[in-house]
């Protein structure tokens, strides 16, 4: 009864990002009613707090090191869903393996997924997240009809698409309040299958050029690249393009089984030289003349969540992640010199992944527009921190911009450049939480809230 | 006649029974959600829905206002149910020594309150001929304790009543199981100090179920807890007062 929690707990813990170098201790509430979250709010001290939901993010966007904590993870309830329009109205502690389960079988989707499952629908919003669709679809808070925020006084209220404060709240890295539920338009999907063409690619120009024309053919694209291949190898990789499958008579549909890494990999796993053999390895995977296949849309939009506790394979120190957007008239030239830069480097690791994107984001914040993503996987070592700080500087010089979600690395002066609507999202911030009630590790490395 | 069962939640909202609502909704079952926040509970109702209930409806439900209990039990559908009896309340001993009003109020909810509702819903079962009743006890009732012996005494008190209900009751077709749960990872103990082997309300609520179709009188929840509870039944009292459990 909710006598018992006339003040709900706080637990005192220690937290990482998905990458496990950025760490934090804060107390953490976890509030099963949207009572007690009210109560929870008007607990926080001068430290902040911000919300702590899937934990997978990758650097300290849900980290508040001496601070407060809200996890979400017991608002995971369905509150509405009309298989007419295809609205679904959720928690925000629902995530896109619960949307999986439930709505594949029904013949729906999440219009745009990250490349994880356990993903929040809330931590969703927070970063405006896109996926392997992104060139059509564009990121997640387009999708939405509406979400409910409660803003750090407590008060809810419902957003609109075209309310200033959605789009704050939209890519707003979870420091306008607390998002409670989001209205989703859902896709329909004609089976639980994609049609999958995989081929390879011998370089960058090649990847360029494929992912040029599946994007235009193609409904998701998206490429791994070996970005520890050099010379005329430069660039190489795989090439991926599917599309809905129709639905095939008496097809068996079955769950995976889901592998889990139960320890941490010893540093030396993941060197310079084991990475390039299983490049190699997996980029002859793949038939030089390419190849067709259906598979489950789960096997392709989250491959990495057949392995449960996959960060645990770089180690107790962890990796960082880094993802760019480069604006096409530049991305050929600025990918070559990034990519020469990494293998000079031999810092890179087998997660490296370039696709195209095709929309701007509906956020202040988002990360969007037209041009070529890049993500890599850094496992944590001595230098991998200026590599970083190069790549930033690159990033900046071809007008590009880098993915909070991702980052741990980048700086305050970075983050104003590449975001020129921040601004406006600080003055939005300052009407609504003047008392900073809402902060996280992130926003104080990025100096988000503070006017210079 | 419905096929479909019926189960009838009491303390709708708590972690446990929240778990169960939805085992019950993904097996296309019915379901009656009671409690006090009926905000709360409308939302468990559409998830339970949109999971495969059939149907889930809400009522408002008071433990502790006992003069609406009899009315409540008369307008619940001419039906075979079961039922979870999942309300419950605590409190840290510490602000019971400063709020003794709080005692009665832990042993008006734990004990009165399940004693006045269960009293008027076994008969009514007896009527539709069968039925489950499942109650959430505790280990706390199985000893006193320093730290929880408020609680601990309202819920030794159910557990004896419980004995005599299902006694009673066990001729007439209706089982009665009290379940008697160790440590949980609810938000009645998050961030409760001291606690071990914590069980999730998930796992806790696919055992309710198993328990309430098997018929079992009484059981630990996870099931260790029995061999743990017997070694603390077994202290001497004159050592067991030593010990600051």
């Amino acid at each position: 009864m909710a006598d018992a929690n006339l003040n709900p707990g706080w637990r005192h813990d220690s937290f990482t990002g998905w990458g496990r170098v950025l760490r934090g201790e804060m107390d953490a509430a976890r509030p099963e009613r949207i009572a007690d979250l009210a109560k929870a709010l008007q607990a926080v001290d001068r430290r902040g707090v911000i919300v702590h939901a899937g934990g997978r993010s990758y650097g300290d966007a849900a980290l508040n090191s001496g601070g407060q904590a809200i996890l979400t993870s017991r608002f995971d309830r369905l509150l509405d869903f009309d298989p007419a329009s295809g609205l679904l109205v959720a928690e925000a502690g629902v995530t896109f393996d619960d949307l999986r389960r439930l709505f594949l079988p029904r013949g729906f989707l999440a219009p745009v997924t990250p490349g994880t499952a356990f993903a929040t629908l809330g931590g969703a919003v927070a970063h405006d997240v896109h996926g392997k669709n992104q060139d059509r679809a564009g990121n997640f808070g387009r999708h939405l009809a509406w979400l409910d925020l409660m803003l750090p006084s407590g008060e809810i209220r419902r957003l609109m698409p075209d309310d200033p404060l959605f789009r704050a709240t939209v890519a707003g890295l979870g420091l306008t309040g607390v998002v409670i539920a989001v209205a989703l338009k859902m896709m329909a999907v004609p089976s639980r299958f994609v049609a999958l063409h995989e081929r390879r690619v011998r370089n960058l120009d090649e990847f360029l050029d494929a992912l040029e024309e599946v994007r235009r053919t193609a409904a998701y694209s998206v490429g791994w690249i070996d970005a520890l291949a050099q010379g005329s190898s430069l660039g190489r990789g795989i090439v991926e393009s599917a599309d809905p499958a129709p639905p095939v008579e008496g097809e068996h549909y079955r769950e995976a089984r889901a592998r889990r890494v139960a320890f941490d990999f010893p540093a030396i796993a993941l060197n310079p030289l084991s990475i390039s053999l299983f490049n190699a390895q997996h980029w002859r995977g793949v038939p030089a003349r390419g190849r067709e296949r259906r598979v489950p849309y789960d096997r392709f939009l989250y491959p990495l969540d057949a392995i449960k506790g996959w960060n645990r394979l770089y180690g107790r120190r962890g990796f960082h992640q880094f993802q760019c957007l480069l604006p096409e008239a530049n991305s050929r030239k600025a990918l070559r010199s990034i990519l020469e830069t990494c293998v000079g480097s031999r810092a890179a690791s087998f997660l490296g992944v370039l696709k195209t994107m095709g929309q701007q984001g509906t956020g202040l914040l988002s990360f969007g527009g037209r041009g070529h993503t890049l993500a890599l996987d850094f496992p944590a070592r001595p230098g991998v921190g200026d590599l970083l700080v190069r790549l930033e500087r690159m990033v900046l010089d071809h007008g590009g911009c880098i993915y909070a979600a991702k980052d741990s690395r980048m700086s305050a002066e970075g983050f104003a450049a590449m975001y020129p609507n921040l601004p406006q999202f600080r003055a939005i911030l300052a009407e609504i939480d003047p008392g900073q009630r809402m902060m996280s590790d992130l926003a104080r490395r990025l100096a988000i809230r503070e006017a210079p | 006649m419905s096929e479909r069962p019926l189960w009838l939640i009491l303390g709708a909202s708590s972690s446990v029974a929240r778990a169960f609502a939805r085992l019950v909704a993904e097996q296309g079952g019915d379901l009656i959600l009671a409690g006090r926040d009926i905000r709360d509970i409308e939302r468990i109702a559409a998830d339970a829905r949109i999971r495969g209930a059939a149907r889930a409806d809400v009522r408002a439900f008071d433990a502790i206002d006992r003069a609406s209990h009899e009315a409540f039990v008369a307008e619940l559908p001419r039906r075979p149910f079961n039922v979870l009896l999942a309300f419950g309340m605590m409190a840290p001993q510490s602000e019971i020594d400063r709020d003794p009003a709080l005692a009665q109020q832990i042993i008006a909810v734990n004990y009165l309150g399940a004693v006045s509702v269960l009293a008027r819903l076994a008969p009514r079962m007896t009527e539709e001929g069968r039925g489950a009743i499942v109650v959430l006890s505790s280990v706390a009732g199985d000893r006193g304790r320093p730290s929880n012996y408020v609680y601990g005494s309202a819920k030794a008190g159910l557990n004896a009543y419980l004995q005599g209900l299902r006694a009673t009751y066990a001729a007439k077709g209706v089982s009665i199981t009290t379940v008697k749960p160790g440590f949980m990872d609810t938000s009645m103990t998050y961030g409760m100090g001291g606690m071990f082997l914590v069980a999730s309300p998930d796992s806790c609520a696919r055992a309710c179920l198993r328990f309430a179709a098997k018929g079992r009188d009484v059981a630990y929840f996870p099931a260790f807890w029995r061999l743990i509870m017997a070694i603390i039944k077994a202290i001497p009292e004159r050592i067991f007062k030593r010990l600051r459990l």
